[in-house]
């Protein structure tokens, strides 16, 4: 949102001043040459970038605090995170990297439609990534994986029905969206508006790209095995509903082995409930996700009962042996500060798509050159932020002690 | 209409206007032209208002607040619990709505442009949405006084706040807002130093309150990101208990005071640092004589900038926090005043020998110089920890805090407004008047936090509606001295009114000072500089001599009129009349 | 347009380096995730930092243009870890020290649906 405001447009200042250099089309009066303006942009949006990484860190720190606090309640809730959803987004933000750090070439080379061609891509791949996580999301509300203090899972009952379908809401203000960008594009179509047909059509494949993000998300949920998740995309949207039953009895049937290899001597209400949660989710074809979930749920209980437990990870000073180490609270807490995170870092993903869409319509005006690239620039560099922010989130939410 | 700029003896100077119309007041007019105006002093003023406003504000709960503490059960009806919605209220308006926005945005705007030779900040689309976000911040405040009030205290600690029924989640998210207009400001500021310094403005010829004004930009940029996560993250602790400060749901409540205070405590920086910086200016201009030791003040408000990061745990020793920590920050804690020092020391060898005008803000500069180093030398006893556990959450406290904020920053901003008053209005004011509101201001001030300072040592805790009989004599004292301290700013404020209607016209120069500001008409036009200035030294008063004709200082030699050879590679300069 | 020469400040980037640049991310973010099914005590943390850097010294150097990046643009990006690092240090170390006082000897039990039995617990505790 800053970005939208650090680069002056002269035809917008203030009264009492005209601009009749027609050939400084884009240099604000307060700046001297182009390349101060630039400067100046540059500096701002580093300082800015400054401010967004100390934001984070007091995140980072939360999570440092309380994984060093209880390493073993993060290990065991993490295994409820799907790494390979996390493995695709980590992928679908690189390449938008990528595809930005080439707009800016573009920019800079006067590329104008190739310009408008990486935003698209970038924008696309910022809403695939938005897709996913709106699985990921919804199928953790189901389950009542929540913040501490509505943290309802219940390892009896995983799965428990009739919650409100959140999927729906997530993807209702995007359909919305797709429905009004496509609308406005065939009025566009009917006016043989050229200009914005040129910006709509973008934004149609942009929002569009959200549901293949959820689509994706969805075969990937539902527990595809290597094999299927190799990032083939038709293959696995075509036989998406297949796979999805046949990785539920794949995943069923690892979770019996894996039952089998844990050792929970010392437990026997929570082995019970185990044994509980199995028959349910036997019952239950239609669960997506039940392997790892299953895996998480053997992961956790075990690691809750103290079975499992590495003695270098269990605090030295502990002053009782009766010391239980997993309650809801504070597997609660991971998932506080794994929405905290995401969600903070989801928000820079939806303003970062608000500023792209103007850098959209402003490159299909084709008003950059070697001169005036700033905003694409600077954009990009806060784009690559949020890239790097995600960076960093992927090993330490989604990769522990898998 | 007659300016400096045109009588100068012998003078030429590009700087200045040549119609009314491009005073920047009367350039254009109208709400709208106010309401989106990208002018840097447009904005300044805006920000005045705003600011000063929530001063008005903040100083009448003051008042309640020392009337009911006239009685040991209180003096008024007020109830302990609306007690407790008064001083938070009090706390949380003057720190957010009025300390930390008061120098840097309402003088600041005005002044970093025009001081450094440019025409505008480098981002004023930002600068107009950061007074927005300021404007929405404030509703957000006063939208929570509305409905449930807020009796946290300014500080927001869990896990009260956490627990309490009051709208905590409103405040905190308008404190949210009031973070990010914060940084944009400062963030405005670092790029407009860095990168819009005219030919010959090199770091070293920078007038000491734009030094001051960069030191407190980093600590804008560097902090307030750390409290604005910190607000999000305890309105999440309310709406969805998310356990990271709640104990109740295994949080720790020290960590959230490490979190406040990392931003709180160099907050105290972004409060006192620009008011050192006026300082610097009233005390070279009004003694007409070189600023003492320019380098050292410079560098001194950097190193106070990066020492308040270093610092933050010496707000906590009595929260829990470890031992070894307590020690720690407490040596810490002990550096800052060699810096603060630096700076006393330099200001008062500055007036040694020198030609002194006790005028109105001089008067100001004077009673800070008096009030800051009480405050500052308090301080010591907090920082020190043996001490400190004995006089922790007391009216010592109270009155450090604002013998440096009040005493401080207030008492500087006030004298800051006086002296630049004529350059913003256009208009002298009631020289008198000015002087004797500055007496009463240090008189009521002393008279209202010096009994404090016993009480402290007494035991008398802060934030208590009631209290023993013993103390009585002490808490009237202290509230008579609040009288008398808002009676001094009323008739401050009254001569500043005044003077709008009544004040004659003010010359571009009437105190004699040489930084850039004073080469411009008052008030300056639209664009401030037809053409970028080239700049002399900003404590260079040899050439700046008294014109009784005109009643204003003028530039006797040509220190400035060295318009760069080589044609500028500028467009001519926009808004002006080419 | 403009037909000013002083256009020097834009420097674009080679097709080749962002598309090996891009190649080396997907690659680490390959290893980093294999890496972790390797059970590495402690160390697991530090490794998967430590690959997160590279990745973000490429995403740095690269694509945010920190090569060709002034001097002072640098320094403002690093000073901003300087002072992180003071943040997480002083916060981190101070709750190192005192967390023995901060964690409940014994905890309520992990069955949420069984709040009597809680109360119980807490009851025998007092």
């Amino acid at each position: 949102m800053a970005n939208t405001a650090l680069q002056a447009d002269p035809s917008h200042d203030d009264a009492g001043h005209h601009d009749d250099h027609e050939h400084h089309e884009n240099l604000a009066h307060h700046f001297d040459t182009y390349e101060q303006q630039f400067d100046a942009g540059k500096l701002g949006i580093w300082v800015f970038l400054v401010t967004e990484v100390l934001f984070f860190g007091g995140l980072f720190c939360a999570y440092a605090l309380y994984r060093n606090l209880r390493p073993d309640v993060f290990a065991g809730s993490s295994e409820f995170l799907n790494t390979k959803l996390g493995a695709i987004n980590t992928g679908v933000l690189l390449f938008s990297s990528l595809t930005m750090a080439w707009g800016v070439r573009c920019a800079q080379l006067r590329q104008h439609k190739m310009l408008a061609g990486m935003l698209a891509a970038t924008l696309s791949c910022a809403a695939i990534f938005l897709g996913v996580k709106a699985i990921e999301y919804s199928h953790k509300w189901s389950m009542g994986l929540l913040p501490a203090g509505l943290y309802t899972y219940d390892p009896a009952n995983p799965h428990p029905a009739g919650g409100p379908n959140y999927l729906l809401w997530i993807c209702a203000p995007f359909a919305i969206g797709l429905l009004f960008v496509v609308g406005w594009l065939i009025i566009a179509k009917i006016k043989k508006d050229e200009f914005k047909v040129r910006v709509l059509m973008p934004l149609t494949v942009v929002f569009a790209c959200f549901f293949v993000g959820v689509q994706l998300g969805t075969i990937l949920e539902s527990g595809g095995e290597g094999e299927h998740a190799a990032g083939d995309d038709h293959h696995v949207v075509a036989g998406a509903d297949g796979h999805a039953e046949h990785g539920d009895d794949h995943a069923e049937g690892r979770a019996d082995e894996h039952l089998e290899d844990l050792d929970q001597p010392n437990n026997l209400a929570i082995e019970k409930a185990d044994l509980a949660g199995l028959e349910v989710l036997a019952q239950d074809q239609s669960n997506p996700g039940a392997r790892d979930t299953l895996e998480a749920l053997k992961r956790q209980e075990a690691v809750a009962s103290g079975s499992v437990l590495q003695g270098d990870q269990r605090p030295v000073e502990s002053p009782t042996e009766k010391r239980v180490t997993a309650t809801p609270k504070q597997a609660g807490v991971f998932f506080s500060i794994y929405y905290c995170m995401t969600g903070v870092h989801a928000i820079h993903i939806l303003a970062g798509m608000g500023v792209m869409i103007w850098l959209l319509v402003r490159a299909t005006r084709a008003e950059f050159n070697e001169n005036y690239f700033g905003p694409i620039d600077y954009v990009g560099l806060y784009w690559h932020l949020v890239d790097l922010i995600w960076i960093y989130l992927f090993p330490l939410l989604y990769l522990i002690g898998k | 209409m007659t300016t400096g700029a045109a009588t100068a003896p012998g003078g030429v100077r590009d700087a200045g206007f040549v119609s009314d119309n491009e005073n920047y007041l009367k350039n254009s007019s109208g709400v709208l032209s106010w309401m989106f105006t990208l002018d840097h002093k447009r904005i300044g003023i805006m920000y005045l208002v705003g600011i000063l406003t929530s001063f008005l504000g903040g100083g009448l709960l003051a008042m309640v607040i020392r009337y009911h503490l006239m009685a040991p059960g209180g003096a008024t009806t007020i109830s302990n619990d609306a007690y407790n919605q008064l001083f938070t209220l009090h706390g949380a308006i003057m720190v957010f709505l009025f300390i930390i926005p008061s120098i840097p945005a309402a003088l600041g705007n005005f002044l970093v442009p025009v001081m450094l030779g440019a025409k505008d900040v480098a981002f004023p689309r930002l600068n107009l949405s950061s007074f927005y976000l300021w404007v929405g911040g404030a509703i957000f405040f006063v939208g929570a006084l509305l409905m449930n009030g807020l009796d946290t205290g300014w500080t927001f600690y869990t896990p009260y706040s956490t627990s309490t029924d009051t709208s905590v989640v409103m405040a905190t998210f308008g404190a949210f807002i009031l973070g990010f207009s914060s940084i944009f400001t400062g963030l405005n500021f670092i790029v407009t130093i860095n990168t819009m310094r005219p030919p010959g403005m090199t770091w070293f010829r920078m007038p000491l309150f734009l030094w001051a004004t960069y030191a407190t930009s980093i600590i804008q940029v560097l902090a307030t990101p750390v409290l604005g996560i910190t607000l999000l993250l305890l309105i999440a602790e309310n709406v969805m208990h998310i356990g990271i400060f709640d104990p109740e749901f295994n949080g720790d409540p020290v960590t959230y005071q490490h979190f406040f205070w990392f931003y709180s405590h160099p907050a105290v920086y972004i409060m006192i640092l620009p008011a050192f910086g006026i300082i610097s200016e009233l005390i070279s201009v009004h003694s007409h004589k070189g600023i003492f030791g320019y380098r050292f003040i410079a560098y001194s408000s950097i190193a106070l900038a990066l020492l308040s990061f270093l610092v933050w745990g010496h707000h906590m020793f009595t929260s829990g926090m470890s031992s070894v920590t307590v020690v720690i920050f407490s040596a810490l804690t002990f550096t800052v005043s060699v810096p603060s020092a630096i700076k006393v020391f330099n200001w008062v060898a500055t007036m040694y020998k020198g030609a002194i005008s006790l005028t109105t803000p001089m008067c100001y500069a004077l009673a800070f110089l008096f009030l800051f180093t009480i405050g500052g030398l308090t301080g010591l006893f907090l920082g020190t920890i043996s001490t400190d556990l004995h006089l922790h959450d007391t009216y010592f406290v109270v009155a450090h805090f604002h013998y440096v904020m009040m005493g401080g920053t207030v008492v500087s901003f006030v004298g800051g407004l006086f002296h630049w008053w004529p350059k913003m209005t256009g208009k002298m004011f009631n020289e008198a008047g000015g002087r004797i509101s500055a007496l009463i201001v240090f008189v009521g001030f002393n008279l209202t936090f010096l009994p404090q300072f016993l009480l402290g040592n007494q035991g008398m805790p802060r934030r208590y509606a009631t209290y023993d009989p013993e103390f009585q004599w002490l808490h009237q004292l202290s509230s008579i001295g609040a009288f008398t301290l808002g009676i001094g700013l009323l008739v401050a404020g009254l001569v500043l009114l005044h003077s709008l209607y009544a004040g004659r016209q003010a010359p571009a120069n009437p105190w004699g000072g040489a930084t850039l500001e004073w080469h411009c008409t008052s008030p300056p036009p639209f664009y401030n500089f037809k053409h970028a200035p080239v700049v002399g030294d900003p404590y260079e008063f040899a050439n700046v001599h008294y014109d009784e004709a005109t009643d204003n200082y003028v530039f006797t030699e040509l220190p400035r009129t060295l318009v760069p050879e080589e044609p500028v590679k500028t467009p001519t300069p926009a808004g002006g009349q080419s | 347009m403009s037909d000013h020469s002083d256009h020097g400040f834009a420097h674009p980037q080679s097709i080749t380096t962002l598309l090996t640049v891009f190649a080396a991310l997907v690659f680490l973010t390959i290893v980093t995730v294999v890496q972790a099914s390797f059970h590495l005590g402690n160390w697991e943390i530090w490794i998967a930092l430590f690959i997160a850097s590279l990745k973000a010294a490429l995403v740095l150097y690269f694509f945010m243009h920190l090569g060709h990046e002034k001097p002072f643009n640098i320094l403002v990006f690093f000073s901003t870890l300087f002072f992180l690092a003071l943040f997480l240090g002083g916060t981190l170390s101070d709750r190192n020290a005192y967390r023995n006082q901060l964690e409940p000897d014994i905890d309520e039990p992990y069955r949420s649906e069984a709040p009597a039995e809680a109360a119980e617990t807490a009851a025998a505790m007092e």
